[in-house]
């Protein structure tokens, strides 16, 4: 599979005061694919977007995008190595439209002048490069879309800067069955077209239906990276909650008499 | 519905002008009001005091006393609407607009200055106060409505103790008393008039041309050809009234043309309509209006966008203060107090911008500024007590933000 991870992380510690949230997590997200990054409440998967998107800064630990070690002190620093989160929600503006919102904080100008018909032409692009083909205007409001809709314009946003990394937070938590089907289908096409994907999910079927490796983090710590062909729903259950499934993933905290081995298991 | 393809191949619906009236009628019916219903009261209102005082209501003479009437809350209504727009609230507008109009007036007179100095100490005095506002509550994160309630009460002492107990301060003949009382003369009326209609019929077609040549979706030509016809009938209607001799002893001393009061509410009315709508400053107003979490994640430095609307509505207020002052030709302890603020934020939300935020215009000032001047003119003219004219006010306003929450009630039940 593809040689370099285009965001990999390593040895990524975090502390909120006397607690630490992240343990020396190490992560990777190859280019082309789509990496589901799952756990349980509380494992640590926000924390370590937030670590990734320069929200938080990191306590110990390396982050390389593209095979070098950078620094991601703010959302804009990440914005300018082409990292965009996608939140679940909080991201657009309901009185805005959708070329609005599609651009806001990143307006294109004509002097001190709103350039309108360029950003127009640009959303209209990269909605088209990701196969969303039919709105009623572009020049709707946000706040008259379908959630999945919704949706569709918070990832074509993120996706209209030439990003490398995408990273979705829980896309779908808010929606009904065909419009997650549209959005799970907008994440694969992500990916088809070259880009890092990273899919924060508690849902097992969008996650075996969708991603190509499944991180699964427990308390903290980097249970498994593993390849979601090699994996069984059971299992990836048992590493969410538990943290191993056989000798996949943390080493047992006493001896056992059960180390099974599993064929093709981890990498 | 047929469709057609813009540049990048999203298809949207083809626009025509069917579609179009019926998009708008969409838009209103999910509660998306805007500024219909106080056309519509301004429209019934008119006509109401136009047939009950058909001599005097219907007068070149009350139209530009309109315009002077509505001079000051309207400017002050201006700044507000930034501040609403923020889904926060200025209380001590009305009495800035004194302390502003007081500092000028003692600039000018105890100390002698020059009128635009004077002009400037009161514009000065406008964005101190906006910048101290602002601090407390986007930096310090005390609610607007504490810190602008105790300014209205410290400015109604400020400007106590500049005029002293009880005085009133007159302001000499010159500019700046001739703001908010006398008139252009009748070939600037028209220059101006005709020059701003073309203006605006130029940027309408630049504007059409510009999207037609990238390919983009365009609204029908008749859309715009109407919008434009609209505005230049209001215009030039107004323009040939006031025109007209409205002295009652035109020997004595000729008395036309368009108050210099519209053209200051109408130059501001550009100002800040290009931008809200045509900056990206503009458009950070309103993102964080609407959603100050999404527009913080965008990198829009949300405490800035804050100070600066607190800033704007006090520039205005010191704006509207100057008004004020200039048509009363004096300053007293009262100067922006009794119901100057109510009125202004009436104006707004009257016009439909709506006091949860992200959701307003700075015609909307005009428009709700219009329906005031309307109500107390009309009442007044009517022999009506001035209780009950308080009273149809509060009526009228209630009724406004009644359609504002309604409006919201529905936006929100059809909305997913």
């Amino acid at each position: 599979m593809a040689a370099t991870p285009l965001l990999e992380l390593r040895g990524i510690d975090k502390s909120f005061g006397p607690v630490q949230v992240l343990h020396d997590v190490g992560m990777s997200v190859y280019p082309g694919e789509v990496t589901a990054l799952v756990g349980d409440n509380g494992a640590g998967k926000s924390t370590l977007v937030k670590c990734i998107s320069g929200i938080y800064t990191i306590d110990a630990g390396t982050v390389l995008f593209d095979g070098r070690t950078v620094t991601v002190n703010s959302p804009r620093d990440a914005a300018d190595l082409g990292i965009e989160v996608v939140y679940q929600d909080l991201a657009l503006c309901d009185n805005l439209d959708i070329v609005q919102n599609m651009f806001l904080g990143r307006e294109q100008k004509r002097g001190i002048v709103l350039d309108e018909p360029t950003m127009e032409q640009m959303a209209a692009e990269t909605l088209a490069s990701l196969s969303v083909r039919t709105v009623k205007s572009l020049r709707q409001l946000v706040a008259s879309l379908s959630g999945g809709q919704r949706q569709t314009v918070a990832i074509a946003k993120a996706v209209l800067w030439n990003s490398k990394v995408v990273i979705l937070d829980e896309p779908t938590a808010a929606l009904g069955v065909a419009q997650t089907a549209q959005v799970l289908e907008l994440v694969r096409r992500l990916a088809d077209n070259g880009l890092g994907v990273a899919l924060i999910s508690h849902n097992m079927n969008e996650v075996f239906a969708v991603s190509d490796r499944i991180a699964a983090l427990y308390l903290g710590r980097m249970a498994a990276e593993v390849k979601t062909s090699d994996v069984t729903h059971a299992q990836v259950v048992e590493l969410i909650t538990g943290g191993r499934s056989g000798n996949l993933g943390l080493p047992p905290e006493g001896p056992t008499d059960f180390a099974d081995f599993m064929p093709g298991g981890q990498l | 519905m047929s469709t057609y393809e813009i540049a990048g191949g999203v298809k949207v619906a083809r626009p025509t002008m069917a579609g179009h009236l019926r998009d708008y009628l969409a838009r209103i019916r999910g509660g998306d009001l805007g500024a219909l219903p106080a056309v519509l009261g301004l429209v019934v209102l008119t006509l109401i005091f136009g047939a009950a005082r058909p001599n005097s209501f219907f007068s070149a003479g009350n139209l530009a006393n309109l315009f002077n009437q509505a001079a000051g809350l309207t400017m002050i209504a201006m700044g507000l609407i930034f501040v609403l727009l923020l889904g926060e609230i200025d209380l001590s507008a009305g009495y800035a607009a004194g302390v502003c109009g007081a500092a000028m007036a003692i600039l000018l007179t105890d100390r002698g200055y020059a009128e635009p100095v004077a002009l400037l100490g009161a514009l000065l005095t406008g964005v101190v106060i906006g910048l101290a506002l602002g601090f407390l509550v986007a930096k310090v994160g005390i609610p607007s409505f504490v810190v602008t309630l105790a300014a209205f009460l410290a400015f109604q002492g400020v400007l106590l103790n500049l005029l002293g107990e009880g005085k009133n301060l007159s302001i000499p003949d010159g500019f700046i008393k001739s703001l908010n009382k006398d008139s252009l003369p009748v070939s600037w009326s028209w220059g101006l008039a005709i020059a701003s209609v073309a203006v605006f019929a130029l940027f309408q077609f630049l504007r059409y041309r510009g999207r037609a040549d990238r390919g983009l979706l365009t609204e029908p030509i008749g859309v715009t050809l109407l919008r434009v016809a609209g505005i230049a009938a209001l215009i030039l209607t107004a323009t040939a009234i006031l025109t007209r001799e409205r002295a009652i002893n035109p020997a004595v001393a000729s008395l036309k043309g368009v108050p210099i009061a519209a053209l200051v509410i109408g130059g501001f009315l550009v100002l800040w309509t290009l931008v809200l709508g045509r900056t990206s400053y503009g458009r950070h107003v309103y993102a964080v209006g609407g959603n100050p979490e999404a527009a913080r994640r965008a990198g829009i430095p949300v405490d800035r966008i804050r100070i600066s609307v607190f800033v704007i509505g006090s520039f205005m207020a010191a704006i509207g203060g100057i008004m004020l002052v200039s048509r009363a030709g004096s300053v007293d302890p009262n100067t922006g107090g009794s119901s100057t603020l109510l009125y202004s934020v009436g104006a707004a939300v009257i016009g439909g911008t709506s006091l949860f935020g992200g959701k307003g215009k700075v015609i909307h000032a005009v428009i709700g500024g219009a329906v005031i001047a309307v109500i107390d003119n009309g009442m007044f003219l009517m022999d009506f007590s001035s209780g009950t004219r308080y009273i149809f006010t509060g009526v009228i306003l209630l009724i406004a933000a009644g359609v504002d929450a309604l409006a919201r009630r529905r936006a929100a039940a059809g909305n997913r």
